[in-house]
């Protein structure tokens, strides 16, 4: 067992656990924060997908001891009260099915607008590929990134 | 006038001799010891440059390839600028400093112990774009001349490839490659002694 101090969602947290443990389960059950879900536990379907100093990693094969002194995002650290772009647009656009791969595809899309504030379809096509949704919500999910996009910028227009 | 011709023929003929005993070698190793031996080293060396577990991050294209087959990495990952994959599709928000279990699952590898700034972080990736250092499909002599090119492969000298696949994780992992996967067809330590031995003989490249 190791304590590792770490930022979530803006604040400083110390865990103790094995240092081996996946950070999404460290997350779920040290820290009760739900919304990363366990979907393959290989990396596969994106479930999982958080920040890592802004990188979108896959929390499921990510060992705890990586994100000693690091910030780590979930889906509720995306923004205190649903104003984030893509939260607004996936509501807007009731993107969403059953739900269970969205946390995933939304810290997905929202690390793609971080890096390109306008993505083009081939950019959402690099990003989110690895993000999979058994409902098949792909034509949303890719209209949601261009509404986000257009939220952003309506944002940068008014600072 | 004709002493400055007669000068320049001779300059040309010794610049010919020398590119002749050099057997086509370039970099500044015109002067090989044993061009055969070095060439005949070398070719041992490119059974294991041309295994999939090398080729495919050395791939011709924008993407890494997977695979004994070496079919398109799942998902379109792609090379990105710095070889690391772009977006939210990085090498590294998968593959992690070890391999995962099970078949299939993502293979990882460290950086080296001495790299104390990165000693929790994956090290998995590609080339970079603007110096790709292709393997996909490049005959012996074709690799030879781009591993000897400075400009191209990450500016090593020949001794610091030697001490590059001797000693880096991304070139170690070729042989513990996990989940099933097949490894060179040249142990690890010969692979070594070929790329020593094509170093000592002058680095005469096949033609």
């Amino acid at each position: 067992m190791k304590q590792i101090t770490f930022n979530v969602n803006g604040k400083p947290v110390t865990v103790e656990a094995e240092p081996e443990k996946p950070l999404l389960w460290v997350l779920r059950e040290d820290l009760g924060l739900t919304g990363a879900k366990y979907g393959c536990g290989m990396a596969l379907c994106g479930c999982c997908t958080v920040h890592l100093n802004g990188d979108a990693i896959r929390s499921c094969v990510t060992p705890f001891s990586r994100v000693e002194g690091k910030s780590v995002t979930t889906i509720e650290g995306l923004s205190p009260d649903l104003s984030h772009p893509v939260q607004r647009a996936w509501l807007e656009t009731q993107t969403p099915q059953c739900g269970y791969c969205q946390p995933g595809q939304m810290m997905s899309a929202a690390c793609l607008l971080a890096q390109k504030a306008n993505p083009t379809d081939a950019d959402i096509d690099d990003a989110m590929s690895g993000n999979l949704c058994r409902c098949g919500t792909y034509s949303r999910i890719r209209k949601a990134i261009h509404r986000a996009a257009e939220i952003a910028a309506s944002h940068r227009g008014r600072k | 006038m004709a002493q400055r011709i007669k000068l320049g023929l001779i300059g040309c003929l010794l610049c010919f001799v020398l590119l002749a005993a050099g057997g086509g070698s370039i970099g500044g190793y015109a002067q090989s010891h044993d061009a055969a031996g070095a060439r005949a080293a070398f070719l041992e060396a490119y059974k294991v440059f041309a295994h999939p577990r090398c080729v495919n991050c050395h791939p011709a294209g924008d993407a890494p390839l997977q695979g004994d087959d070496g079919h398109p990495h799942a998902f379109r990952v792609r090379r990105g600028e710095d070889g690391r994959g772009v977006f939210a599709a990085k090498c590294s928000n998968c593959h992690q400093t070890q391999n995962q279990s099970g078949e299939h699952a993502a293979p990882g590898a460290p950086y080296p112990p001495e790299d104390r700034e990165h000693l929790s972080e994956p090290r998995w990736h590609l080339p970079s774009s603007a110096t790709p250092l292709t393997f996909e499909k490049r005959s012996p002599a074709q690799l030879c001349r781009q591993l000897l090119n400075r400009k191209q492969n990450g500016g090593l000298a020949p001794e610091q490839l030697v001490h590059h696949v001797s000693h880096d994780p991304l070139v170690l992992w070729g042989w513990n490659p996990g989940g099933g996967r097949s490894t060179p067809p040249l142990s690890h330590e010969d692979f070594v002694q070929k790329i020593r031995e094509w170093v000592e003989k002058g680095c005469a490249c096949p033609k």
